[in-house]
């Protein structure tokens, strides 16, 4: 498989030469080495781990995986599926770990907004990123996977907005596997105090079964009283890992609408964390959840209360289909300060064949007594009595499960402000939906 | 040529429970039959039988419409030439809103021929004939944004029911207890609503415990069903009977099936272990 002389893998030989070949500031260097030594020292995480218990990563070569920075060949692209026909503020496109293309909007760049590739914006502006990549919110030392995105990140997208800017358009960031191609992409987002955005990032590959590797990070930092709406579809081919970390720090009234759709890859371990360490402020997740064929999806989900009177309402919504398996595991963590808090998080899961499995493990841990925190889940399959109903009316048995379908995805379609967004994810649900026995 | 509706020595059983046992009815469009029955004696059997529910099993005989063996389409096919049922029970879809519901239902009925994803009624076209349609039936138009059956009370259903009888437009509809549930002026509207709608020429098969309806839509005959048979068949009067003096003579006349009756209510023909 691997031609002799040539190297592959995140070995020490190969981390040294994208190292030398990218002639980066000293300090981000330094943090590069810090974070390989980490990656080295880690072991592979094993399902006697809590985290891994359900999830099994025994096929995942790291060895195995092309570095990241070999260059593709010509392809034909994937199309966007959120920006089309949305007039954006900006967009950047990466393939396997590349930046293809960058744009910002000559207006906001006026008002002081940075947005386009980490990679050279952190050689425009390197104080201001170094203040906060993988510096307040995403733990590099979480895990081994969190480790090497942090040594080997090669591209990235960055959306800064300053104080009191508020823009109207979204931003678009699109990352596109080839197949057996890696992306080890990183999203940094701050918006200063009384900002206000909206960011459409989505993953996709070439082909449906498309193999290939992603070990992301997603960072959101937000301001006192600053908006976001946040969106991550992620669509890649059903041969892809897909391993990221993603984690958002609010301030004071801050407030975030984070939607997720977790469309493809072959098994995907995301760790998804809220931290509310502002009085007063609030976070939104709508999780929206397809899968078929083998797919084996888990994610799990940290609404963090670390100071008084603030919100987090987490909705995630799973359909599955053929043989396919999701994980779900939340927690509301409630400090001893954050007197006020109200979290909730839901759960529910439609089985849409005898041999798909769903697991919801909710947990609570509350350390404050003045809080009003729920949690629930359910799980069931498609009801024949509602087919049967549909049938009557003249749908066919496939249309009517895909009506049913659609159904169950409403409450959380409906909680999510972006119509573009919503849109997408009921074609792509309603494309996928195949005949149910 | 009238549109024929023919039901022969219908046998439907539920798991191994026979529940139909040689039903025999025929229907012409345009004509309404009124069928009436105690309770449990399969009156909803037959209607779920006519539309082809799978846990229905047709065990022997026929249902043909204009010549076509029925038992051979699917529901939605069976839906497609013309037949409707209103459930005594409505489902809910949640999430699926009762507007965008009838849209596709309709799109399907008018175009039998239409493949899966090819276009739907355009949109204001069918939302205009959808207002109208409501309209008539005095329905507020709110109630096209709700999720099909989802939270609706009893009534709302029944109404929801009719509202999409009026817009199918079947040839042949069974009526499964669309009055029950309604207040008195509801069943009044409903009455007149479906005797409105049934002059556009459709065989009614009206399933009641009530006399309103019928006397809105006069029966051209009665069926009386008792045991999983049609017993006894008469004109509007055998209908008055019942409704003045219940089934006393009608079970005295036909013990057997009065047995059957009785037996399929104590749940004694169920199968071991339902
Ligand atoms: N899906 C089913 N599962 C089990 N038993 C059933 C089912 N459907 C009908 N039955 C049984 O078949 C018999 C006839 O039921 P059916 O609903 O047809 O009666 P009905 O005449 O419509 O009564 P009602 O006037 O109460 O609506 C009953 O004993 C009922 O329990
Ligand atoms: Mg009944």
């Amino acid at each position: 498989m691997v031609a002799s002389g040539v190297q592959t893998g995140f070995s020490q030989e190969n981390f040294a030469a994208f190292l030398l070949e990218r002639s980066e500031p000293n300090w981000l260097t330094d943090l590069r080495r810090d974070f390989w030594e980490e990656f080295q020292r880690r072991s592979m995480p094993t399902r006697a781990q809590e985290e891994w218990m359900r999830t099994d990563i025994r096929l995942l070569h790291l060895g195995q995986q092309e570095w990241p920075t070999t260059s593709v060949a010509q392809t034909e692209l994937p199309s966007a599926a959120l920006s089309t026909g949305v007039e954006l503020a900006g967009q950047t496109v990466t393939l396997n770990g590349r930046t293809q293309s960058h744009a910002l909007v000559a207006r906001w760049r006026e008002q002081g907004v940075i947005f386009g590739p980490l990679e050279s914006i952190v050689q425009e502006h390197p104080e201001l990123v170094r203040k906060y990549l993988l510096n307040r919110a995403v733990d590099p030392r979480y895990d081994k996977f969190s480790a090497l995105h942090a040594a080997c990140w090669g591209c990235g997208t960055i959306l800064f907005v300053p104080r009191h800017v508020c823009i109207d358009a979204p931003f678009h960031t699109m990352s596109i596997l080839s197949d057996g191609g890696v992306d080890l992409g990183h999203t940094l987002i701050v918006l200063e105090d009384g900002a206000e955005a909206s960011v459409l990032v989505e993953t996709a590959s070439c082909q449906p079964h498309d193999k290939g590797f992603h070990c992301g990070a997603t960072e959101i930092i937000q301001g006192a009283g600053s908006r976001l709406r946040f969106v991550g579809l992620q669509d890649w081919g059903s041969g892809v890992w897909h391993l990221a970390h993603q984690k958002a720090v609010l301030s004071k009234d801050a407030s975030l609408q984070w939607t997720i759709g977790a469309l493809g890859a072959r098994l995907a371990k995301v760790n998804q964390h809220v931290e509310l360490v502002g009085p007063g402020a609030e976070c939104q997740v709508n999780g929206v959840m397809f899968t078929e064929g083998k797919q084996h999806l888990s994610y799990h989900t940290l609404q963090h209360h670390m100071a008084p009177s603030c919100r987090s309402d987490f909705l995630y919504k799973a359909a599955l289909q053929d043989t396919s398996r999701t994980v779900w595991r939340g927690m509301i963590k409630v400090d001893q300060g954050a007197q006020k808090t109200d979290g909730y998080q839901r759960n529910d899961n439609l089985l849409l064949s005898a041999k798909a499995r769903a697991d919801a493990i909710p947990g609570l841990e509350i350390e404050a007594d003045d809080v009003r925190c729920t949690h629930g889940s359910t799980t069931g399959r498609v009801d024949e009595e509602p087919i049967f109903y549909a049938c009557c009316r003249g749908f066919t048995r496939k249309e009517a499960i895909r009506m049913i379908v659609t159904g169950f995805f409403q409450q959380v379609f409906d909680r999510i402000t972006i119509d573009s967004v919503r849109d997408a994810l009921g074609r792509s649900i309603a494309r996928r939906v195949r005949e149910y026995e | 040529m009238t549109d024929t509706l023919t039901i022969r020595n219908l046998h439907v059983s539920v798991g191994d429970t026979p529940i139909l046992k040689g039903v025999d009815l025929e229907l012409k469009r345009g004509e309404t039959h009124a069928l009436m029955g105690p309770n449990g004696c399969g009156k909803s059997t037959l209607g779920m039988a006519l539309m082809g529910h799978p846990n229905y099993e047709v065990t022997a005989g026929e249902i043909v419409l204009n010549g076509t063996n029925v038992l051979e389409m699917r529901p939605d096919e069976r839906a497609r030439a013309g037949l409707f049922m209103a459930f005594q029970r409505p489902v809910a879809i949640p999430g699926v809103k009762l507007a965008d519901f009838l849209r596709h239902a309709t799109t399907n009925v008018r175009r039998p021929d239409r493949k899966e994803g090819e276009d739907l009624i355009p949109m204001r076209e069918f939302r205009q004939e959808l207002k109208s349609k409501m309209q008539q039936l005095k329905i507020d138009p709110e109630f096209a944004r709700r999720y099909v059956n989802d939270g609706f009370s009893g009534g709302e259903m029944k109404r929801a029911e009719i509202l999409q009888l009026a817009m199918l437009e079947p040839k042949f509809a069974i009526l499964d207890e669309t009055d029950s549930g309604l207040d008195a002026d509801a069943v009044l509207l409903a009455s007149q609503s479906i005797a409105e709608i049934g002059r556009k020429q459709i065989g009614l098969l009206i399933i009641t415990h009530h006399d309103k309806l019928l006397e809105h839509n006069r029966p051209d005959y009665t069926h009386v069903m008792l045991g999983g048979r049609i017993v006894e068949t008469g004109g509007i009067e055998l209908a008055q009977e019942l409704h003045a003096r219940g089934y006393d003579r009608i079970r005295q006349t036909y013990p057997e099936a009065a047995a059957d009756n009785s037996a399929m209510a104590k749940g004694e023909a169920l199968p071991l272990g339902a």
